[in-house]
């Protein structure tokens, strides 16, 4: 398969393309030696800065760095203005989604989505029915995955709508390729990242609670311990506000405070890296110790902002996903910009039925699963796994869908023996507060392995900078 | 000022101090080293207290954590003990763990620079252990936990907004420094002579010139009093004079300037508190502290740092509300 994937430097004929040239170039002329020692440069900064991030199941505290590869991924002015175009809908429509399904439920009356699918869904959130939110805006924050099949063909994978994590890493790597490559940005033709905390804030700010002037917006980290507490940290101070855990905030008449050293402070707006079912332990799950007693009161009584919303999974969820591109139409009446991988939902009979007798052309995907764990990716997978999918899939149809492999694209990467080609995928950070905005780029994972389609950095994947050009 | 949340201040403040422990355990270390060099027969066979390898734990009050870990008292055991020894939370290993944990909890409130220093020391100490630390020369290595010491102090200074963080990271510091060098001045009562005949001598006056230089206190002893050691001008140089970076004075000095920034009337007790024992340096005469006894006052001394510790928790990093 890796030989009919498109490579987004060379095109089949051997020839560079276009927008890949002047970084081909480049490459060619430098001294192999001064790049091996550029990458080791790389990896002490990594580890000094310490972007590194905890890798659940190993001994607590167990901290890595996701391998950085130097090889950019580059993105031509025309193919991001595509998909500039396409995530703006897309993530529109999903807003209009949230805003419908939580309040009249239009799209499910006219009958363009089962309603039995999104009421029934474990990520419908009924606490949040009927109320109303800032700007009508649910998904502030959307990190969706795109991977590319071929020349101007891109087909969203997820679109991440909880707590998306990764634009860190984005920002960390276009840093560390500025300082050791200074060369490769003279030309002045890479447009810039990282205004991106400064358009969070913006768009934070501007989702505050009514009749708030100046509203103050703070991050909260389930804590140290957590896989992404880099970037909860990172982001809190790029846009310098406080990155507070649970236990730093309490609510009273149905206001939130932070503990200062000055007494209670009010806080408005409350950027969330913690999941719905841990924020609230007198709304949600009780045993949570990372949660606000009272946050989802005061959240109701429209005393705070959360961002993202409450209940944003069940926009994302994977059952839910193959319903988009209708969403698009109902809600924009436009036709999707950027196309959907056709998807199996195994609770119908049909689909079923085809996805078990071609198990090992498909990928497998538990509905609620996340970060590249329980999947199954046929054409790489054993018969032993096969037959325990099999299983699986038919003890609960409802849990899976399948979609076919796609043949995603790649991308020149440095492995041991040299450069060669591995799959990516790319996570572009759509903001929506007063308007719609995102910045030129986003991060781009590739799977390391030789012929591996899984970009998780729980999975072996690394990370690349990604260059939209001017 | 602005107000911080009250758990970053913590954070800052234990990270402060624990550097500071961490650079002050150095010191002692290198006193104990330079001091065991010397000439010394015990006074009294099995006197083990009295050994100079003793004197560190007793002046941190490690030395119960000590037994029940080493077998017996050897340069070696108390030397592994206090720079690598994860169960002992006062190790220079785990001061700079703490410190670097801290560090991590509040990157938010400290500037990149900050971190990325704490964290490269951090990773350095991480590859070290008892015999790179040998192979290096012990002094060698004592000599580089004051200099990552230095780089952070200098880093802080050189970088951070002066903003309530850096002030209740600078009131960490010098609330430990304080500590720390009344324990180290401390060291000299734990030290005994081979006979009382010896009160004066050589092996006294190599004693107090090694607790001096420790204290980076040698020249400025020499500038100042162009004099013979004495205990007497030790105790002034170390106690009461304020233009010593780590005298008692000089760190009540800062103590007492910064709370007069932090604090308002929520704050009256930890106002008194602070600066009674400001006023004590202040106003104090050698005279005085030598008569009360040097040991006396510096244990009386190291009561009150604590209870002020405590106030300023209480007031700022653990509120009750």
């Amino acid at each position: 398969m890796s030989a009919a994937a498109y490579d987004e430097m060379t095109a089949a004929d051997g020839a560079i393309r276009p927008h890949y040239r002047a970084f081909a170039d480049w490459l060619e002329r430098t001294d192999k030696a001064r790049i091996a020692q550029k990458r080791d440069e790389a990896e002490r900064a990594f580890h000094r800065v310490g972007i590194t991030f905890a890798v659940y199941g190993e001994d607590a505290g167990t901290e890595r760095l996701i391998p950085f590869d130097l090889v950019p991924r580059i993105i031509s002015a025309d193919e991001w203005a595509l998909l500039e175009r396409g995530l703006k809908q897309r993530v529109r429509a999903l807003n209009l989604f949230l805003a419908d399904v939580y309040h009249d439920q239009r799209i499910l009356k006219a009958g363009a989505i089962p309603a039995d699918r999104v009421l029934g869904n474990a990520q419908y959130r009924r606490e949040m029915a009927g109320v109303d939110v800032p700007g009508g805006i649910y998904a502030h924050i959307a990190g969706v995955d795109i991977v590319r099949a071929g020349a101007g063909e891109y087909y969203v994978l997820e679109d991440n709508l909880r707590v998306p994590s990764g634009v860190s890493y984005m920002l960390e790597n276009r840093k560390m390729m500025m300082r050791l490559f200074p060369e490769l940005f003279a030309t002045r033709s890479i447009l810039p990242v990282h205004h991106y905390p400064d358009l969070l804030l913006e768009n934070l700010r501007a989702v505050g609670p009514k009749g708030e002037e100046s509203p103050t917006v703070a991050v909260l980290t389930p804590g140290a311990y957590n896989s992404a507490y880099f970037e909860h940290a990172f982001l809190a101070q790029q846009m310098g506000v406080d990155l507070v855990e649970g236990p730093d905030l309490m609510v009273q008449n149905d206001t939130v405070y932070m503990r200062t050293t000055r007494g209670p402070r009010r806080v408005h707006v409350i950027y969330r890296r913690v999941d719905d079912d841990f924020l609230d332990p007198l709304a949600f799950r009780r045993d949570s110790m990372l949660g606000v007693p009272g946050l989802f009161a005061a959240y109701r009584a429209g005393r705070v902002t959360l961002a993202n919303a409450i209940g944003t999974g069940v926009a994302d969820d994977k059952s839910i996903y193959p319903y988009v591109p209708d969403m698009i139409r109902y809600y924009l009446a436009e036709e999707p910009i950027l196309n959907n991988v056709p998807t199996y939902m195994l609770y119908k009979p049909q689909d079923r039925d085809y996805a078990l007798a071609h198990l090992s052309d498909l990928v497998v995907k538990e509905v609620h699963g996340a970060g590249g764990y329980g999947m199954l990716v046929g054409p790489t997978s054993t018969a032993e796994e096969r037959e325990a999918f099999r299983a699986r899939i038919l003890a609960a149809p409802d849990k899976y869908i399948a979609q076919p492999t796609l043949a995603l694209s790649t991308c020149p990467t440095f492995v041991g023996a040299g450069v060669a080609p591995r799959h990516i995928d790319l996570r572009p950070y759509v903001l929506s507060g007063a308007d719609i905005d995102l910045v030129p780029g986003g991060l781009t994972r590739v799977a390391l392995r030789e012929g591996s389609l899984v970009v998780n950095s729980s999975q072996g994947g690394g990370t690349k900078d990604t260059w939209v050009l001017a | 000022m602005t107000a911080m949340l009250s758990r970053h201040a913590n954070e800052l403040f234990w990270m402060a101090r624990h550097i500071e422990r961490a650079e002050n355990t150095a010191r002692l270390l290198d006193v104990t080293y330079r001091t065991s060099l010397l000439p010394y027969e015990p006074q009294e066979p099995g006197l083990a207290w009295a050994e100079p390898w003793a004197v560190p734990l007793i002046a941190t009050g490690g030395a119960t954590a000590f037994y029940q870990a080493y077998p017996q008292l050897s340069a070696e055991n108390v030397l592994r003990f206090m720079t690598l020894d994860a169960g002992n939370a006062s190790s220079i290993l785990c001061c700079l763990r703490a410190a670097r944990e801290s560090a991590r909890a509040v990157r938010g409130a400290i500037t990149s620079e900050m971190y990325e220093d704490l964290n490269s020391a951090w990773l350095e100490m991480r590859g070290y252990d008892y015999r790179r630390i040998q192979a290096m020369g012990v002094s060698e290595f004592l000599e580089w936990v004051k200099m990552r010491s230095h780089l952070f102090r200098g880093v802080t200074f050189g970088t951070m907004l002066r903003d309530e963080a850096y002030h209740f990271l600078r009131l960490g510091t010098h609330i430990e420094r304080a500590d720390n060098t009344a324990r180290i001045l401390d060291t000299k009562y734990h030290i005994l002579l081979p006979s009382a005949a010896d009160v004066g001598g050589a092996v006294d006056y190599y004693q107090w010139a090694s607790l001096l230089q420790s204290l980076s206190g040698f020249e400025s002893y020499r500038k100042i009093y162009s004099d013979v050691i004495s205990p007497r001008r030790v105790a002034e140089l170390l106690i009461l004079r304020d233009d010593m970076p780590r005298s008692l004075h000089s760190c009540l000095n800062f103590i007492d300037d910064t709370l007069e920034l932090l604090c308002d009337d929520r704050n009256r007790e930890l106002r008194r508190q602070s600066g009674e024992l400001h006023a004590r340096l202040h106003f104090g005469r050698t005279d005085e502290i030598i008569r009360y006894g040097l040991h006396e006052y510096l244990m009386d001394f190291l009561e009150r740092v604590s209870r002020l510790g405590d106030e300023i928790s209480r007031g700022f990093l653990v509120p009750a509300y």
